[in-house]
């Protein structure tokens, strides 16, 4: 049984509501996602610190007219559309607008890229769409069961690292491949993240988390396509989450979404916060 | 252990930027309203701990406005908060400040007023968008977002007289309404005691009055579920 089936099982049990009112539920947060990335591109914005809202027009320029910028550029279509897809609803969130906390506000930008930038190619209908969403939850209810998705307890391994392996799983399986090769996907996505601080200028969800989430879209990618090779994460799923776990609880709390520590408390940094009147300095509000 | 719903994981839908500073302050502000249970004119708040630091930059402001103006976490409207209390002449304030060591660093206390009464809550949001409820005029409760969610919300003031809990529940035992948690408050230098009781059928305004004519109650509200 596809993991996508699982999870359906599974929430039907947890909810106890009948499969359609889970779709249905689950089509409204998917048009959240198409409708935040919609009106990034239409309508950009600077956020209120100025520092993110001005990628998406230029992510959105390179798709576009990729043809004409195929030849300058590494990536392909896909990976480029994903890039829009996660940077577009970083910049939509940041802006104040309407989006889907998937699995967190932080890292909310992953999914939406992967089914943003896989959808032409693979030629996904809105079922395909869904099958993805829930093979990306039933990844993350695993490590929430296991280890965590927040970053003020895991850092940002347990943020994008999370949910780069819940978008690599979701390729895999709607590409048709195996259970067991989509876990060897989201294993290899989120070993590739173990150990990433969350370390946000400000305490605003902004830098380096809207940019870090347009290339962990593409690391999903470059996870599934490994996987799709035949290639197996040598440690298994299960086991990665637990490290990941212990890898967060290692961390200082300097670099779990405090902004005491990395590039919060680079002179860069500093001088945002102080403009915008954020976090006294030295002052930690998770201390208590 | 605890488990995850598909919805946790895949949600919640909210106006961003952050979970805990706007969509977790929009619910406080939701809350709050809906214990005050009507129109105010006039709302204060005080931004406790880290609330009270980084309100302006996650926009913790807007949310707890929006909040209290009935928007929930999700609506667009949140945004513009601020122009839409001003056209409906809800007076707000922010004013940073300190409830004490014993409250989240993500807490605050709303003061709601209209001439004909006054409300203080105070609210912590917790993580994730998740809000508890700690106190409601003086009284120490605890009240979860998420069990405002899932039940209606009744809450009962009365004198410290013998039997109180007893015509309240007997009441609703009475019209078949099911209590599935409840706890009280004794407010020692007032002599009175709050409770607040999670049932499975909202109140009608009829049954409200009734319960506010037994002797010894001094008020009864009955919340709307938090969406």
């Amino acid at each position: 049984m596809p993991i996508w089936q699982v999870m359906l099982s599974y929430e039907k049990q947890f909810s106890n509501q009948r499969e359609e009112e889970i779709m249905s539920k689950l089509d409204t947060r998917l048009q959240v996602i198409f409708d935040g990335i919609e009106a990034a591109i239409e309508n950009p914005e600077l956020s209120k610190s100025g520092m993110v809202g001005n990628s998406t027009p230029k992510l959105a320029r390179a798709v576009k007219d990729f043809p004409e910028w195929a030849d300058g550029l590494l990536l392909n279509e896909s990976a480029v559309r994903a890039m829009l897809g996660a940077v577009a609803t970083g910049e939509n969130n940041a802006r104040m607008g309407v989006i889907l906390a998937f699995p967190t506000a932080g890292a909310a930008g992953v999914l939406p890229g992967v089914i943003y930038g896989a959808k032409h190619k693979l030629g996904l209908n809105r079922q395909q769409m869904l099958e993805m969403m829930l093979t990306a939850s039933a990844i993350g209810v695993i490590i929430a069961n296991s280890a965590t998705l927040s970053g003020a307890a895991g850092g940002c391994q347990a943020e994008v690292g999370s949910a780069t392996a819940m978008a690599a799983a979701a390729l895999t399986e709607v590409r048709g491949k195996t259970p067991e090769m989509s876990l060897h996907a989201a294993s290899l996505a989120l070993k590739n993240m173990i150990g990433l601080a969350c370390d946000p200028i400000g305490g605003l969800v902004e830098v380096p988390c809207i940019k870090r989430n347009g290339i962990g879209a593409v690391f999903s990618m470059a996870a599934s396509d490994m996987a799709v090779m035949g290639i197996e994460s040598f440690v298994p799923f299960d086991e990665v989450v637990r490290a990941m776990r212990e890898v967060g609880d290692l961390m200082s709390p300097k670099i779990r979404e405090t902004a005491l520590g990395g590039l919060a408390m680079t002179p860069t940094g500093q001088a945002v916060s102080a403009r915008m009147g954020l976090l006294k300095i030295g002052e930690n509000p998770c201390a208590k | 252990m605890t488990t995850f719903s598909l919805f946790d994981i895949a949600g919640p839908i909210m106006v961003g930027p952050s979970s805990s500073h706007t969509a977790g302050a929009a619910k406080i502000g939701q809350f709050a309203r809906a214990i005050f249970d009507a129109t105010p004119t006039k709302v204060h708040f005080l931004l406790h701990g880290s609330f009270g630091e980084v309100y302006k930059g996650h926009a913790t402001d807007r949310a707890l406005l929006g909040g209290v103006m009935k928007f929930s976490p999700n609506d667009a409207r949140i945004k513009t908060s601020f122009e839409i209390a001003d056209e409906i002449g809800l007076k707000y304030e922010f004013e940073p400040g300190d409830l004490g060591a014993g409250y989240h660093p993500n807490s605050v206390r709303i003061t709601l007023e209209n001439p004909r009464r006054k409300t203080v809550v105070i609210g912590s949001s917790i993580g994730g968008g998740s809000v508890v409820m700690n106190q409601i005029n003086s009284f120490d409760v605890h009240i979860t977002g998420n069990s405002a969610e899932q039940f209606f919300t009744l809450v009962v003031e009365n004198e410290n007289l013998p039997g109180m809990l007893a015509k309240v529940t007997g009441y609703l035992g009475h019209k078949g309404i099911r209590i599935v948690n409840m706890q009280s408050c004794y407010l020692a230098f007032e002599n009175k005691v709050l409770s607040v009781l999670s049932i499975e059928k909202a109140l009608t305004l009829a049954e409200i009055l009734d319960l506010e004519k037994e002797e010894g109650i001094l008020f009864v509200r009955s919340l709307e579920k938090l969406s």
